[in-house]
Protein backbone atom coordinates (compact mmCIF):
# COMPACT_ATOMS: atom_id res chain seq x y z
CA UNK A 1 0.00 0.00 0.00
CA UNK A 2 1.31 3.47 -0.79
CA UNK A 3 0.22 6.51 1.26
CA UNK A 4 3.17 9.13 0.51
CA UNK A 5 0.43 11.04 -1.31
CA UNK A 6 1.57 14.85 -1.47
CA UNK A 7 -1.55 15.21 1.06
CA UNK A 8 -0.48 12.93 3.06
CA UNK A 9 3.45 15.01 3.24
CA UNK A 10 1.66 18.20 4.01
CA UNK A 11 -0.33 17.20 6.51
CA UNK A 12 2.93 15.48 8.06
CA UNK A 13 4.76 18.48 7.99
CA UNK A 14 1.91 20.66 9.03
CA UNK A 15 1.87 18.38 12.15
CA UNK A 16 5.46 19.21 13.16
CA UNK A 17 5.03 22.66 12.63
CA UNK A 18 2.46 22.68 15.41
CA UNK A 19 3.96 20.72 17.69
CA UNK A 20 7.57 22.48 18.13
CA UNK A 21 5.20 25.96 18.15
CA UNK A 22 3.74 24.30 21.16
CA UNK A 23 6.82 22.76 22.52
CA UNK A 24 8.40 26.40 22.13
CA UNK A 25 5.90 28.15 23.54
CA UNK A 26 5.58 25.99 26.46
CA UNK A 27 9.72 26.05 27.42
CA UNK A 28 9.22 30.03 26.82
CA UNK A 29 6.20 29.95 29.59
CA UNK A 30 8.32 27.45 31.85
CA UNK A 31 11.60 29.22 31.63
CA UNK A 32 10.24 32.60 32.62
CA UNK A 33 8.55 31.12 35.53
CA UNK A 34 11.61 29.12 36.66
CA UNK A 35 13.88 32.52 36.56
CA UNK A 36 11.23 34.15 38.39
CA UNK A 37 11.11 31.54 41.08
CA UNK A 38 14.95 30.54 41.26
CA UNK A 39 15.38 34.67 41.57
CA UNK A 40 12.97 34.76 44.20
CA UNK A 41 14.63 31.89 45.99
CA UNK A 42 18.18 33.01 46.16
CA UNK A 43 17.37 36.69 47.16
CA UNK A 44 14.87 35.93 49.38
CA UNK A 45 16.22 32.79 51.50
CA UNK A 46 18.87 34.85 52.80
CA UNK A 47 16.60 37.27 54.82
CA UNK A 48 14.27 34.54 56.18
CA UNK A 49 15.42 33.94 59.96
CA UNK A 50 13.39 33.58 63.45
CA UNK A 51 13.40 37.18 63.46
CA UNK A 52 11.48 37.66 60.18
CA UNK A 53 8.44 35.90 61.84
CA UNK A 54 9.00 36.92 65.45
CA UNK A 55 9.94 41.12 64.93
CA UNK A 56 8.48 43.97 63.58
CA UNK A 57 8.91 45.73 60.33
CA UNK A 58 11.99 47.72 61.77
CA UNK A 59 13.18 51.65 60.56
CA UNK A 60 15.43 51.92 57.78
CA UNK A 61 18.90 50.85 58.62
CA UNK A 62 17.98 48.51 61.58
CA UNK A 63 17.45 44.77 62.27
CA UNK A 64 13.51 43.90 62.38
CA UNK A 65 11.14 41.37 60.80
CA UNK A 66 8.21 40.69 59.26
CA UNK A 67 5.30 39.87 62.02
CA UNK A 68 2.93 42.45 61.57
CA UNK A 69 2.57 42.43 58.05
CA UNK A 70 1.86 38.16 58.21
CA UNK A 71 -0.17 38.97 61.59
CA UNK A 72 -2.37 41.15 59.05
CA UNK A 73 -2.23 39.41 55.97
CA UNK A 74 -3.58 36.35 57.71
CA UNK A 75 -6.25 38.23 59.44
CA UNK A 76 -7.54 40.20 56.64
CA UNK A 77 -7.28 37.20 54.70
CA UNK A 78 -9.24 34.82 57.23
CA UNK A 79 -11.92 37.39 57.49
CA UNK A 80 -12.22 38.27 53.60
CA UNK A 81 -12.57 34.18 53.36
CA UNK A 82 -15.11 34.11 56.26
CA UNK A 83 -17.20 36.92 54.13
CA UNK A 84 -17.04 35.40 50.98
CA UNK A 85 -16.84 31.97 51.43
CA UNK A 86 -20.79 31.59 52.64
CA UNK A 87 -21.76 34.14 49.83
CA UNK A 88 -19.72 32.77 46.87
CA UNK A 89 -21.24 28.98 47.92
CA UNK A 90 -24.76 29.88 48.22
CA UNK A 91 -24.64 32.44 44.77
CA UNK A 92 -23.17 29.44 42.67
CA UNK A 93 -25.92 26.84 44.37
CA UNK A 94 -28.44 29.17 43.23
CA UNK A 95 -26.89 29.50 39.49
CA UNK A 96 -26.24 25.93 39.32
CA UNK A 97 -29.18 24.72 41.20
CA UNK A 98 -32.50 26.56 41.34
CA UNK A 99 -31.48 29.46 38.05
CA UNK A 100 -29.72 27.42 35.38
CA UNK A 101 -31.14 29.13 32.34
CA UNK A 102 -33.63 31.82 33.69
CA UNK A 103 -32.78 35.42 32.72
CA UNK A 104 -31.96 36.57 36.40
CA UNK A 105 -29.35 33.57 36.42
CA UNK A 106 -27.98 34.48 33.25
CA UNK A 107 -27.71 38.25 33.92
CA UNK A 108 -26.10 37.47 37.50
CA UNK A 109 -23.60 35.53 35.75
CA UNK A 110 -22.25 37.87 33.88
CA UNK A 111 -22.01 40.32 36.19
CA UNK A 112 -20.28 37.48 38.50
CA UNK A 113 -17.92 37.00 34.91
CA UNK A 114 -17.58 40.54 34.88
CA UNK A 115 -16.34 41.15 38.33
CA UNK A 116 -14.04 38.29 38.31
CA UNK A 117 -12.11 40.07 35.84
CA UNK A 118 -12.35 43.40 37.17
CA UNK A 119 -9.15 45.29 38.25
CA UNK A 120 -8.37 44.91 41.58
CA UNK A 121 -7.54 48.12 42.17
CA UNK A 122 -11.35 49.32 41.14
CA UNK A 123 -12.38 47.15 44.07
CA UNK A 124 -10.42 48.55 46.63
CA UNK A 125 -11.89 52.31 44.97
CA UNK A 126 -14.81 50.97 46.10
CA UNK A 127 -14.00 49.95 49.19
CA UNK A 128 -12.14 53.45 49.51
CA UNK A 129 -15.64 55.59 48.94
CA UNK A 130 -17.83 53.18 51.08
CA UNK A 131 -15.50 52.60 54.14
CA UNK A 132 -12.80 54.97 54.20
CA UNK A 133 -13.48 58.00 52.80
CA UNK A 134 -14.35 60.54 55.59
CA UNK A 135 -13.35 58.01 58.11
CA UNK A 136 -9.70 56.68 58.45
CA UNK A 137 -8.23 53.19 56.88
CA UNK A 138 -8.74 50.09 58.67
CA UNK A 139 -8.25 46.08 58.59
CA UNK A 140 -11.89 46.12 57.79
CA UNK A 141 -11.83 48.05 54.81
CA UNK A 142 -9.10 45.51 53.49
CA UNK A 143 -10.88 42.39 54.18
CA UNK A 144 -14.10 43.70 52.58
CA UNK A 145 -12.42 44.60 49.49
CA UNK A 146 -10.51 41.12 49.57
CA UNK A 147 -13.90 39.67 50.00
CA UNK A 148 -15.01 41.09 46.98
CA UNK A 149 -12.38 39.79 44.60
CA UNK A 150 -12.67 36.27 46.44
CA UNK A 151 -16.62 35.69 45.92
CA UNK A 152 -16.52 35.69 42.46
CA UNK A 153 -14.19 33.09 42.24
CA UNK A 154 -15.82 30.86 44.95
CA UNK A 155 -19.53 31.54 42.97
CA UNK A 156 -17.68 30.22 39.42
CA UNK A 157 -16.03 27.31 40.87
CA UNK A 158 -19.02 26.27 43.14
CA UNK A 159 -21.37 26.73 40.47
CA UNK A 160 -19.12 24.37 37.80
CA UNK A 161 -18.31 21.68 40.24
CA UNK A 162 -22.12 21.83 40.78
CA UNK A 163 -22.94 21.73 36.88
CA UNK A 164 -20.74 19.00 36.90
CA UNK A 165 -23.18 16.60 39.10
CA UNK A 166 -25.24 14.82 36.17
CA UNK A 167 -28.73 15.45 36.66
CA UNK A 168 -30.13 11.55 36.85
CA UNK A 169 -27.96 11.82 40.23
CA UNK A 170 -30.80 14.51 41.54
CA UNK A 171 -33.58 12.87 39.39
CA UNK A 172 -32.79 9.50 41.38
CA UNK A 173 -32.57 11.26 44.93
CA UNK A 174 -35.68 13.50 43.96
CA UNK A 175 -37.16 10.18 43.46
CA UNK A 176 -36.68 8.85 46.38
CA UNK A 177 -38.92 11.71 47.59
CA UNK A 178 -36.79 14.09 48.60
CA UNK A 179 -36.98 17.78 49.09
CA UNK A 180 -34.97 20.02 47.03
CA UNK A 181 -32.68 21.62 49.80
CA UNK A 182 -31.97 17.96 51.40
CA UNK A 183 -30.85 16.51 47.48
CA UNK A 184 -28.56 19.47 47.09
CA UNK A 185 -26.95 19.77 50.59
CA UNK A 186 -26.99 15.94 51.22
CA UNK A 187 -26.41 14.51 47.35
CA UNK A 188 -25.28 17.29 44.95
CA UNK A 189 -22.96 19.15 47.53
CA UNK A 190 -21.44 15.63 48.68
CA UNK A 191 -20.80 14.97 44.92
CA UNK A 192 -19.13 18.13 44.48
CA UNK A 193 -17.14 18.84 47.50
CA UNK A 194 -13.47 18.51 46.76
CA UNK A 195 -14.36 21.13 44.06
CA UNK A 196 -16.35 23.50 45.77
CA UNK A 197 -13.17 23.14 48.39
CA UNK A 198 -10.87 23.52 45.76
CA UNK A 199 -12.70 26.86 44.58
CA UNK A 200 -12.00 28.50 47.89
CA UNK A 201 -8.34 27.50 48.70
CA UNK A 202 -7.75 28.94 45.30
CA UNK A 203 -9.74 32.30 46.12
CA UNK A 204 -7.46 32.37 49.58
CA UNK A 205 -4.76 32.32 46.65
CA UNK A 206 -5.64 34.80 44.86
CA UNK A 207 -6.47 37.70 47.59
CA UNK A 208 -3.41 36.47 49.83
CA UNK A 209 -0.99 38.35 46.71
CA UNK A 210 -3.29 41.39 46.37
CA UNK A 211 -1.68 44.79 46.51
CA UNK A 212 -3.99 47.56 45.01
CA UNK A 213 -7.57 46.95 47.25
CA UNK A 214 -4.88 47.17 50.38
CA UNK A 215 -3.14 50.34 49.45
CA UNK A 216 -6.17 52.18 49.54
CA UNK A 217 -8.18 50.07 52.22
CA UNK A 218 -5.87 48.98 55.37
CA UNK A 219 -3.16 50.85 54.01
CA UNK A 220 -0.26 49.86 56.08
CA UNK A 221 1.22 49.84 59.82
CA UNK A 222 4.66 50.12 60.73
CA UNK A 223 3.90 49.12 64.18
CA UNK A 224 2.21 45.95 65.88
CA UNK A 225 -1.71 46.60 66.10
CA UNK A 226 -4.42 43.83 66.13
CA UNK A 227 -7.11 46.78 65.79
CA UNK A 228 -9.33 46.05 63.11
CA UNK A 229 -10.47 49.65 63.42
CA UNK A 230 -6.74 50.98 62.64
CA UNK A 231 -4.45 50.62 59.62
CA UNK A 232 -2.78 47.72 59.54
CA UNK A 233 0.25 45.96 57.08
CA UNK A 234 -0.01 43.02 54.86
CA UNK A 235 2.94 41.75 53.16
CA UNK A 236 2.34 43.05 50.03
CA UNK A 237 1.83 46.69 50.99
CA UNK A 238 4.92 46.03 52.89
CA UNK A 239 7.05 44.68 49.97
CA UNK A 240 5.64 47.46 47.97
CA UNK A 241 6.69 50.15 50.19
CA UNK A 242 10.12 48.38 51.24
CA UNK A 243 10.82 47.42 47.07
CA UNK A 244 10.99 50.55 46.20
CA UNK A 245 13.05 52.04 48.95
CA UNK A 246 16.84 53.00 48.88
CA UNK A 247 17.48 50.97 52.18
CA UNK A 248 19.52 47.49 51.88
CA UNK A 249 17.46 45.76 54.89
CA UNK A 250 14.36 47.52 53.64
CA UNK A 251 14.84 45.50 50.15
CA UNK A 252 16.05 42.38 51.78
CA UNK A 253 12.72 41.92 54.03
CA UNK A 254 10.77 42.70 50.99
CA UNK A 255 12.38 40.06 49.06
CA UNK A 256 11.68 37.38 52.31
CA UNK A 257 8.23 38.62 52.28
CA UNK A 258 7.86 37.83 48.01
CA UNK A 259 9.10 34.39 49.09
CA UNK A 260 6.53 33.94 51.80
CA UNK A 261 4.05 34.58 49.89
CA UNK A 262 5.18 32.65 47.12
CA UNK A 263 5.38 29.87 48.82
CA UNK A 264 2.12 30.15 51.08
CA UNK A 265 0.35 29.84 47.54
CA UNK A 266 2.56 26.74 46.76
CA UNK A 267 1.44 25.01 49.72
CA UNK A 268 -2.34 25.58 48.83
CA UNK A 269 -2.16 25.39 45.17
CA UNK A 270 -0.60 21.75 46.21
CA UNK A 271 -2.97 21.09 49.16
CA UNK A 272 -5.71 22.51 46.80
CA UNK A 273 -4.78 19.49 44.21
CA UNK A 274 -4.76 16.72 46.65
CA UNK A 275 -8.72 17.57 47.37
CA UNK A 276 -9.01 16.90 44.06
CA UNK A 277 -7.04 13.68 43.72
CA UNK A 278 -8.45 12.30 46.89
CA UNK A 279 -11.87 12.06 45.23
CA UNK A 280 -13.51 9.08 45.42
CA UNK A 281 -12.64 7.33 41.44
CA UNK A 282 -16.19 6.75 39.16
CA UNK B 1 -59.12 -6.73 34.79
CA UNK B 2 -59.29 -6.03 38.62
CA UNK B 3 -59.07 -2.55 40.26
CA UNK B 4 -55.93 -0.75 38.54
CA UNK B 5 -53.44 0.08 40.16
CA UNK B 6 -52.50 3.54 37.96
CA UNK B 7 -54.82 4.83 35.35
CA UNK B 8 -53.64 7.18 32.89
CA UNK B 9 -56.79 9.56 30.83
CA UNK B 10 -56.37 11.52 28.01
CA UNK B 11 -52.80 12.24 29.02
CA UNK B 12 -50.84 14.75 26.82
CA UNK B 13 -47.19 15.44 27.55
CA UNK B 14 -45.47 18.34 26.15
CA UNK B 15 -41.27 19.22 26.30
CA UNK B 16 -41.65 23.01 25.67
CA UNK B 17 -44.09 23.35 22.78
CA UNK B 18 -43.03 19.80 21.41
CA UNK B 19 -45.95 17.34 22.15
CA UNK B 20 -44.59 13.88 23.15
CA UNK B 21 -47.43 12.18 24.05
CA UNK B 22 -50.85 12.19 22.76
CA UNK B 23 -53.80 11.44 24.62
CA UNK B 24 -53.06 8.19 26.64
CA UNK B 25 -54.93 6.24 28.34
CA UNK B 26 -54.22 2.85 30.52
CA UNK B 27 -54.64 1.21 33.19
CA UNK B 28 -51.84 -0.59 34.83
CA UNK B 29 -53.01 -3.73 37.49
CA UNK B 30 -51.57 -3.90 40.92
CA UNK B 31 -48.72 -6.79 41.21
CA UNK B 32 -48.12 -7.16 37.95
CA UNK B 33 -44.84 -5.96 35.54
CA UNK B 34 -46.28 -3.94 32.64
CA UNK B 35 -43.61 -3.24 29.83
CA UNK B 36 -43.41 -0.52 27.62
CA UNK B 37 -41.77 -0.66 24.07
CA UNK B 38 -41.03 0.97 20.78
CA UNK B 39 -38.60 2.62 19.26
CA UNK B 40 -36.19 5.47 20.73
CA UNK B 41 -38.09 8.93 20.92
CA UNK B 42 -41.72 6.94 21.17
CA UNK B 43 -42.56 8.55 24.33
CA UNK B 44 -41.87 5.67 26.65
CA UNK B 45 -39.43 6.79 29.28
CA UNK B 46 -41.70 10.10 29.10
CA UNK B 47 -44.55 8.43 30.13
CA UNK B 48 -42.75 6.43 33.22
CA UNK B 49 -41.69 9.94 34.07
CA UNK B 50 -45.56 11.10 34.57
CA UNK B 51 -45.74 8.61 36.79
CA UNK B 52 -43.91 9.78 39.74
CA UNK B 53 -44.26 13.63 38.69
CA UNK B 54 -40.39 13.42 38.48
CA UNK B 55 -40.46 15.83 34.76
CA UNK B 56 -41.34 18.52 37.66
CA UNK B 57 -37.35 19.35 38.48
CA UNK B 58 -37.36 21.09 34.99
CA UNK B 59 -39.37 24.11 34.27
CA UNK B 60 -40.36 23.51 30.65
CA UNK B 61 -42.02 20.74 30.66
CA UNK B 62 -45.84 20.39 30.66
CA UNK B 63 -48.26 17.01 31.62
CA UNK B 64 -51.88 17.39 30.87
CA UNK B 65 -54.86 14.72 31.40
CA UNK B 66 -55.72 12.63 34.41
CA UNK B 67 -53.43 10.16 36.02
CA UNK B 68 -55.17 7.98 39.42
CA UNK B 69 -53.10 6.46 41.43
CA UNK B 70 -55.17 4.16 43.36
CA UNK B 71 -58.01 6.60 42.34
CA UNK B 72 -56.56 9.47 43.09
CA UNK B 73 -55.35 11.81 40.35
CA UNK B 74 -52.14 12.92 40.79
CA UNK B 75 -51.27 15.65 38.09
CA UNK B 76 -53.76 17.86 40.11
CA UNK B 77 -52.00 20.92 41.88
CA UNK B 78 -51.63 20.77 45.55
CA UNK B 79 -50.43 17.06 45.30
CA UNK B 80 -47.36 16.21 47.48
CA UNK B 81 -44.53 15.24 45.27
CA UNK B 82 -42.58 14.04 48.38
CA UNK B 83 -45.44 11.66 49.26
CA UNK B 84 -46.24 10.34 45.59
CA UNK B 85 -42.58 10.04 45.48
CA UNK B 86 -42.47 7.81 48.60
CA UNK B 87 -45.31 5.65 47.08
CA UNK B 88 -43.60 5.52 43.50
CA UNK B 89 -39.96 4.82 43.32
CA UNK B 90 -38.10 4.88 40.22
CA UNK B 91 -34.67 3.29 38.94
CA UNK B 92 -33.08 4.58 35.80
CA UNK B 93 -30.98 3.57 32.92
CA UNK B 94 -27.74 4.74 34.27
CA UNK B 95 -26.73 2.97 38.00
CA UNK B 96 -27.06 6.21 40.18
CA UNK B 97 -25.20 5.34 43.05
CA UNK B 98 -24.65 8.56 45.84
CA UNK B 99 -21.15 9.76 46.53
CA UNK B 100 -21.55 7.98 49.83
CA UNK B 101 -20.93 4.68 51.60
CA UNK B 102 -22.94 1.46 50.69
CA UNK B 103 -24.77 1.62 53.91
CA UNK B 104 -25.59 5.42 53.47
CA UNK B 105 -26.96 5.11 49.93
CA UNK B 106 -29.50 2.85 51.72
CA UNK B 107 -30.16 4.70 54.60
CA UNK B 108 -30.26 8.16 52.48
CA UNK B 109 -34.16 7.00 51.60
CA UNK B 110 -35.12 5.70 54.96
CA UNK B 111 -34.01 8.41 56.89
CA UNK B 112 -35.97 10.78 55.08
CA UNK B 113 -39.50 9.22 56.34
CA UNK B 114 -38.57 7.34 59.47
CA UNK B 115 -36.01 7.84 62.57
CA UNK B 116 -34.76 4.64 63.06
CA UNK B 117 -32.65 2.93 65.65
CA UNK B 118 -29.31 2.40 64.75
CA UNK B 119 -30.32 -1.37 64.91
CA UNK B 120 -33.27 -1.29 63.32
CA UNK B 121 -31.82 0.97 60.53
CA UNK B 122 -29.26 -1.61 60.00
CA UNK B 123 -31.79 -4.09 59.88
CA UNK B 124 -34.10 -2.25 57.06
CA UNK B 125 -30.55 -1.61 54.87
CA UNK B 126 -29.55 -5.56 55.32
CA UNK B 127 -33.22 -6.43 54.28
CA UNK B 128 -33.14 -3.98 51.12
CA UNK B 129 -30.00 -5.25 49.94
CA UNK B 130 -30.79 -9.24 50.91
CA UNK B 131 -34.39 -8.54 48.88
CA UNK B 132 -32.58 -7.13 45.79
CA UNK B 133 -29.86 -9.99 45.54
CA UNK B 134 -26.79 -7.89 46.43
CA UNK B 135 -26.21 -8.73 50.22
CA UNK B 136 -24.01 -11.50 49.93
CA UNK B 137 -22.00 -9.67 47.81
CA UNK B 138 -21.34 -6.44 49.65
CA UNK B 139 -21.91 -7.77 53.54
CA UNK B 140 -18.13 -7.27 54.42
CA UNK B 141 -17.94 -3.69 52.60
CA UNK B 142 -20.77 -1.86 53.93
CA UNK B 143 -18.28 1.12 54.28
CA UNK B 144 -17.09 1.18 50.93
CA UNK B 145 -18.43 4.01 48.48
CA UNK B 146 -21.56 2.72 46.31
CA UNK B 147 -19.10 3.81 43.74
CA UNK B 148 -16.64 1.56 43.72
CA UNK B 149 -19.25 -1.30 42.92
CA UNK B 150 -19.45 -3.07 39.76
CA UNK B 151 -22.28 -1.45 37.11
CA UNK B 152 -24.85 -4.27 37.65
CA UNK B 153 -24.03 -4.11 41.33
CA UNK B 154 -24.82 -0.40 41.40
CA UNK B 155 -28.09 -0.66 39.15
CA UNK B 156 -28.95 -3.91 42.37
CA UNK B 157 -28.00 -0.85 44.93
CA UNK B 158 -30.18 1.64 43.42
CA UNK B 159 -33.29 -0.97 43.35
CA UNK B 160 -32.50 -1.74 47.32
CA UNK B 161 -32.30 1.89 47.45
CA UNK B 162 -35.68 1.91 46.14
CA UNK B 163 -37.38 -0.75 47.83
CA UNK B 164 -35.91 0.02 51.31
CA UNK B 165 -38.57 3.37 51.56
CA UNK B 166 -41.26 0.51 51.11
CA UNK B 167 -43.13 2.13 47.68
CA UNK B 168 -46.27 0.30 45.81
CA UNK B 169 -45.00 1.25 42.48
CA UNK B 170 -41.52 0.87 41.06
CA UNK B 171 -40.99 2.32 37.64
CA UNK B 172 -38.07 1.23 36.21
CA UNK B 173 -36.43 3.20 33.21
CA UNK B 174 -34.39 0.93 30.74
CA UNK B 175 -32.77 -0.67 34.21
CA UNK B 176 -30.50 -3.14 32.24
CA UNK B 177 -29.54 -1.05 28.85
CA UNK B 178 -25.83 -0.24 30.79
CA UNK B 179 -25.61 -3.94 31.75
CA UNK B 180 -23.68 -7.39 30.28
CA UNK B 181 -26.06 -10.49 29.64
CA UNK B 182 -25.44 -11.54 33.11
CA UNK B 183 -26.16 -8.76 35.29
CA UNK B 184 -29.32 -8.15 33.47
CA UNK B 185 -30.36 -11.84 33.68
CA UNK B 186 -29.86 -11.30 37.48
CA UNK B 187 -32.47 -8.41 37.25
CA UNK B 188 -35.02 -9.98 35.58
CA UNK B 189 -35.08 -12.70 38.03
CA UNK B 190 -35.30 -9.90 40.74
CA UNK B 191 -38.14 -8.34 38.69
CA UNK B 192 -39.87 -11.41 38.79
CA UNK B 193 -39.46 -11.75 43.02
CA UNK B 194 -40.64 -8.78 43.45
CA UNK B 195 -43.68 -8.55 41.35
CA UNK B 196 -45.73 -10.36 44.51
CA UNK B 197 -45.43 -7.09 46.06
CA UNK B 198 -44.99 -4.36 43.63
CA UNK B 199 -46.11 -2.97 41.00
CA UNK B 200 -44.08 -3.07 38.30
CA UNK B 201 -43.68 -0.61 34.72
CA UNK B 202 -40.90 -1.08 33.20
CA UNK B 203 -39.21 0.77 29.91
CA UNK B 204 -37.39 -1.60 27.79
CA UNK B 205 -35.52 -1.56 24.32
CA UNK B 206 -35.14 -4.93 24.42
CA UNK B 207 -38.57 -6.87 22.93
CA UNK B 208 -37.19 -10.34 24.29
CA UNK B 209 -36.73 -9.09 27.80
CA UNK B 210 -40.47 -7.05 27.55
CA UNK B 211 -42.03 -11.15 26.39
CA UNK B 212 -39.55 -12.34 29.45
CA UNK B 213 -40.42 -10.34 32.34
CA UNK B 214 -43.77 -8.94 31.76
CA UNK B 215 -47.90 -9.77 31.83
CA UNK B 216 -48.90 -7.08 29.80
CA UNK B 217 -46.92 -4.65 26.99
CA UNK B 218 -47.78 -2.04 25.73
CA UNK B 219 -46.29 -0.54 22.39
CA UNK B 220 -45.65 3.09 21.57
CA UNK B 221 -44.53 5.07 18.32
CA UNK B 222 -44.43 8.70 18.21
CA UNK B 223 -46.10 9.50 21.08
CA UNK B 224 -49.10 6.79 20.52
CA UNK B 225 -50.19 4.41 22.74
CA UNK B 226 -50.65 1.79 19.66
CA UNK B 227 -51.53 -1.32 21.30
CA UNK B 228 -51.66 -2.83 25.13
CA UNK B 229 -52.39 -6.12 26.12
CA UNK B 230 -51.81 -9.05 27.51
CA UNK B 231 -47.67 -9.88 26.62
CA UNK B 232 -48.58 -12.92 25.11
CA UNK B 233 -50.93 -11.58 22.96
CA UNK B 234 -49.02 -8.63 21.80
CA UNK B 235 -46.29 -11.11 20.87
CA UNK B 236 -48.06 -13.87 19.28
CA UNK B 237 -51.17 -12.15 18.14
CA UNK B 238 -51.02 -8.33 17.65
CA UNK B 239 -54.11 -6.70 16.65
CA UNK B 240 -52.17 -3.76 14.91
CA UNK B 241 -49.70 -3.87 11.63
CA UNK B 242 -46.80 -1.52 13.38
CA UNK B 243 -46.95 -4.00 16.78
CA UNK B 244 -46.70 -6.66 13.95
CA UNK B 245 -43.84 -5.35 12.43
CA UNK B 246 -41.87 -4.26 15.77
CA UNK B 247 -41.94 -7.46 17.38
CA UNK B 248 -40.70 -9.64 14.49
CA UNK B 249 -37.96 -7.04 13.72
CA UNK B 250 -39.66 -5.33 10.76
CA UNK B 251 -38.51 -1.90 12.15
CA UNK B 252 -37.91 -0.14 15.04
Amino acid sequence: MTVSTSRYRRRLWVNRALMSLSVIAAVAGLTALGIILTILFQKGIGGIDARVFTEMTPPPGSDGGLLNPIYGSVFMTGVAVIVAMPLGILAGTYLAEYGRDARVAVIIRLINDVLLSAPSVVVGLFIYELMVRGRHFSAWAGAMALAIIAVPVIVRTTEDMLRLIPDPLREAATALGAPRWHVISKVAYQAARAGIVTGILLAIARISGETAPLLFTALNNQFWSTDPNAPMASLPAVIFQFAGSAYKNWQDLAWAGALIITAAVLVLNIVARLFRTAEPKR
Amino acid sequence: MSEAKISVQNLDFYYGRTKALKNISMDIAPNSVTAFMGPSGCGKSTLLRVLNRIYELYPNQRATGKVFLDGRDILIGGTDLNLLRAKVGMVFQKPTPFPMTIFENIAFGIRLYESLSPSALRDRVTMALERAALWGEVKDKLNASGLSLSGGQQQRLCIARTIATNPEVILLDEPCSALDPISTARIEELIEELRSDYTIAIVTHNLQQAARVSQKTAFMFLGELIEYGDTEQVFENPRQERTKDYVTGRFG
